[in-house]
């Protein structure tokens, strides 16, 4: 519009994220690069990848990851999609609880759910000793490959589910009746149009599980035992008492970990490039009723994929109103568990609540600025914003945790062991996922809006404020759901960062369960949960909607 | 207040891809102009240039003497109507129609008063406080309207506001339009690929195609005396046939491929020599003779179409060319297909053109394209 350009609101916005991100992200992802290839006299060296690569035992480890990372990808996607459809397009008995439940499972700790499998079905699981008795027939073992596969995907298909069910909500239902007009409907119409039609959402969905299972920290270290993935080895490079402290080893282990989801991240983006268009129902689907026995098959996998997935939930829910003797449970119920709770870990409800919170706004308001640059103020700088904000989700949580370390453990910025830093760990990590949300709003509100409002004399700041944001809330509401969520039950940088002044819930909860203390850990994930709970009553409250479309 | 737009040597450019070069135009103090013409012929990229939404690569646009080029579209003063509406979803219909002038800082009481009164004017006074999503498709576009109105903007811009709606409401919308463009007296621009539309609506339109303008004229003008073959076919419906024009005497004889010739007393004169010809013929400007006898040229009716006012006849002539002609329906009985028939032509109607259809060889064409 303009040659000269003016310095208006937005150029500031830009400088401001942009010196903030080379703080924050940058430096301390660089200085992790230059640790892994130098000795500690401070020369150039390949030593820590030649002992990766060299060793079997190192080598393994990444081929476990990707193994049960794809494996549980796929799993998500079949259970996922077609719950997604069977759910948006019949009418399905107490969807609204339903979908209650599917938020419900994706907002656990991972660890909690692999924690509760293994008190189910574990060596001495209850399931098991159930089964085993009354049909005779010895499940295969929880422990390792299978027991990962299974958390993992029970814990990660409600996000395919929450985001196909937002991508169906964006199809016009003439779409469905010009198809079923030309003779596609049923199965085939599943695969022909309505696939199709989701299939950048279905994509962003396959990453985003992807990027989760792969990095996953929790749900191995507990249920993995023998089998070892990438991520614990992070850790243990870095932490272990035995093997730790060889910090070039660390950051070279983590930086082979960023090129393989650098890797899948570019497959991905240029998949989905070729599938990218934008819907706008007029008319949104309408739920039909479904007869005779499909109708019950419907109601059976619905209830069935969302029941086996609530089942560790309700277990541990269960087990913290169990009478305990110390660690050990005893015939009867009682309060205990949360009294010892309250006392022993106060404190980290209230840090989970101030940290969880600033994070919280954080990310908000960077968000809805970002996904703005991005989408209506297309230029240099701001691209080179879009492609840093996107940088953290190709970095597991631990490589963040050990990056902001390393950059901030000495003058002249000292961060390590305060809440700012966890702070800004949580902001990184979770920010491209709120970013993502906001950007998906903002495309599908027509730009013809915005600039009506500013030939009526609205200024640029004004008419974001008054009519993108308003016209965005819905998809700012539930990007800080999920944020929210994600965020209270962190796991995996939280346990690089964390003091014990700075200790939060889930680390509380994964130090009971590593101690064998069950019942306070039952408690305190009880907690979590009806955390959880509320937040979404809230959220539902204050969008004013009963649909929640993360 | 109203004012008068020029346009000169416009320049659009996505990347290295020109969609308009070197356009010039002069829009007059409080006209309906329209711009009218396929999609994708540049009309609307030139309103969005008009309205500051387009950068401009090259040329000057001005308001009256003040030249736009530079300014912020929130400073043009600008009305606009959009194809989507564009109405804001969170916001009431009286807040939708107050919006501008909030941000005019207007008191209190000349927001409610203004408001009121543009929401009567549009006939959506009643449907004030309800949500957009709760209106159907003309009350949204009357919600547009009276939001854009409402500022006493200098230009009103309309860009396609009637293709959303169905075809009887488009009828309707489309007189209210000229009403209220009327009744306030302010220049619009208004673009559309319509071109009953543009008819119907226009005090004066300028027909685009690729980018250029092909002629500026009012509908009657761009209708009867098209400037070249473009616009006789793309306004209206026209037979295109070919032809050879002979200078003899002074006099011009125009022959159709069949050795149907008739005599033209209005041929310009640089133009009167022998050459090939394009015969732009409207059905109406034919006259129909069935009766065996007769002179004209020599057709066969494929299929007739009975209208009530009017009768279609699809027909082909000798050398194969599909020709459609309107008569006023008769009282007797429709002309069967088959029958041979004889067409005369209405020689101040018609209109010839070069060969390539580049311009018109009669007297009469109004063009005020300045480009």
């Amino acid at each position: 519009m303009k040659k000269t350009k003016k310095m208006d609101m937005w150029v500031m916005v830009s400088i401001a994220i942009l010196c903030a991100y080379l703080l924050f992200l940058i430096y301390p992802m660089f200085n992790l690069l230059r640790q892994s290839v130098l000795t500690k006299g401070g020369e150039f060296t390949l030593e820590y990848f030649q002992k990766f690569f060299g060793k079997a035992y190192y080598f393994s480890t990444l081929w476990n990851s990707l193994k049960v990372s794809v494996l549980a990808t796929i799993v998500t996607l079949v259970i996922g999609v077609p719950l997604a459809y069977v759910y948006n397009l019949y009418e399905i008995k107490g969807k609204t609880f339903l979908q209650m439940i599917i938020i419900l499972c994706s907002m656990s700790a991972p660890f909690i759910g692999a924690y509760s499998w293994i008190l189910l079905l574990g060596n001495n699981g209850i399931v098991r000793k159930t089964i085993r008795s009354l049909l005779g027939i010895k499940l295969p073992s929880i422990y390792g490959f299978n027991g990962i596969l299974l958390v993992l995907s029970l814990q990660l298909f409600p996000l395919v589910f929450l985001y196909v069910s937002g991508a169906l909500k964006n199809i016009d239902n003439s779409l469905l009746e010009a198809s079923e007009n030309m003779g596609c409907k049923g199965v085939k119409r599943f695969f022909k149009v309505i696939v199709p039609l989701c299939m950048p959402t279905i994509l962003a969905a396959t990453l985003l599980v992807f990027m989760r299972a792969f990095a996953d920290f929790g749900t191995p270290l507990l249920i993995g035992q023998g089998y070892r993935t990438f991520p614990v080895e992070i850790y243990n490079a870095f932490f272990s008492e035995t093997t730790g402290g060889d910090y070039g080893f660390a950051c070279a282990t983590s930086v082979i970990a960023i090129v393989i989801t650098t890797v899948v991240f570019l497959i991905q983006k240029w998949t989905s490039n070729r599938f990218s268009f934008t819907m706008n129902a007029l008319h949104p689907i309408e739920r039909k009723k479904a007869k005779g026995l499909f109708n019950v098959l419907i109601h059976l996998f619905c209830y069935g994929i969302v029941g086996i997935a609530f089942m560790p939930q309700i277990y541990v829910f269960y087990e913290s109103f169990r009478k305990t003797s110390g660690k050990a449970f005893v015939p009867g119920y009682s309060l205990n568990s949360y009294r010892e709770a309250f006392k022993v870990a106060g404190n980290a409800i209230k840090n989970t609540f101030v940290i969880g919170l600033g994070a919280l706004v954080l990310i908000v308001l960077l968000a809805v600025l970002v996904a703005y640059l991005v989408i209506r103020r297309r230029n240099v700088a701001n691209g080179v914003i879009d492609v840093m904000s996107m940088l953290p989700y190709i970095i597991p949580g631990s490589v963040v945790g050990i990056a902001l370390i390393m950059a901030f453990n000495k003058k002249p910025l000292i961060l390590t062991g305060t809440m700012i830093i966890m702070i800004i760990a949580l902001v990184i990590r979770r920010l491209p996922y709120t970013i993502r949300s906001s950007v998906a709003t903002l495309q599908q509100i027509p730009i013809t809006v915005e600039e009506a409002a500013i030939s009526l004399g609205s200024s640029k700041a004004k008419t974001f404020f008054t009519i993108t944001v308003p016209m965005m809330s819905n998809g700012i509401i539930s990007g800080a759901i999920l944020s929210w969520v994600t965020i209270i039950t962190e796991l995996s940088t939280a346990i690089c960062l964390y003091t014990v002044r700075t200790q939060t819930l889930t680390l509380a909860i994964y130090t009971f369960v590593s101690r064998g203390n069950d019942g306070i850990a039952a408690a305190l994930a009880t907690i979590l949960s009806l955390t959880t709970v509320v937040s979404l009553g809230v959220f539902m409250k204050v969008s004013k909607s009963k649909d929640v479309t993360l | 207040m109203s004012v008068c737009i020029s346009i000169k040597d416009a320049v659009k450019k996505y990347g290295n891809n020109t969609i308009i070069s070197d356009l010039s135009l002069e829009i007059k103090e409080g006209e309906f102009f329209t711009l009218l013409g396929p999609s994708g012929c540049g009309k609307t990229t030139l309103l969005r240039m008009i309205a500051g939404f387009n950068s401009i690569e090259g040329g000057d646009f001005y308001f009256n003497d003040k030249r736009i080029n530079d300014m912020d579209p929130a400073q043009r003063n600008i009305g606009m109507v959009f194809q989507n509406y564009a109405i804001f979803p969170h916001l009431s219909v009286r807040d939708n129609v107050a919006f501008g002038l909030k941000n005019r800082k207007a008191s209190k009481e000349v927001i409610q008063t203004e408001t009121d009164k543009f929401m009567e004017l549009m006939h959506i006074k009643e449907y004030a406080d309800r949500m957009p999503d709760r209106l159907s498709g003309g009350q949204q576009q009357r919600v547009a309207l009276a939001r854009a109105l409402v500022i006493k903007p200098d230009v009103l811009l309309m860009d396609e506001p009637l293709s959303n709606l169905d075809a009887k409401l488009r009828v309707e919308m489309r007189t209210v339009i000229k009403e209220i463009q009327h009744t306030v007296g302010i220049t619009n621009v208004y673009v559309t690929h319509d071109q009953e539309e543009a008819m119907a609506v226009s005090d004066r339109i300028a027909v685009m195609n690729q980018g250029d303008i092909q002629q500026v004229g009012t509908p009657k003008d761009i209708y009867q005396r098209p400037a070249n073959l473009f616009v006789a076919t793309f306004i209206g419906r026209s037979n295109i046939l070919p032809g050879k024009l002979k200078a003899a005497g002074g006099k011009a004889v125009l022959s159709f491929d069949e050795g149907f010739q008739v005599e033209l007393p209005n041929v310009l004169e640089q133009y009167c020599k022998d050459q090939d010809v394009k015969i732009s013929v409207r059905p109406e400007e034919f006259i129909l003779n069935a009766s065996p006898d007769a002179k004209g040229l020599k057709a066969t009716i494929d299929s007739s179409v009975f209208l009530g006012l009017n009768t279609h006849y699809f027909a082909h002539t000798d050398s194969g060319e599909r020709i459609e002609v309107v008569q006023e329906s008769q009282i007797d009985s429709i002309i069967p297909d088959g029958t041979v028939i004889h067409l005369g032509v209405k020689t101040e109607k018609i209109n010839v053109f070069e060969a390539e259809g580049r311009y018109n060889l009669l007297e009469g064409v109004r063009n005020d394209n300045v480009g």
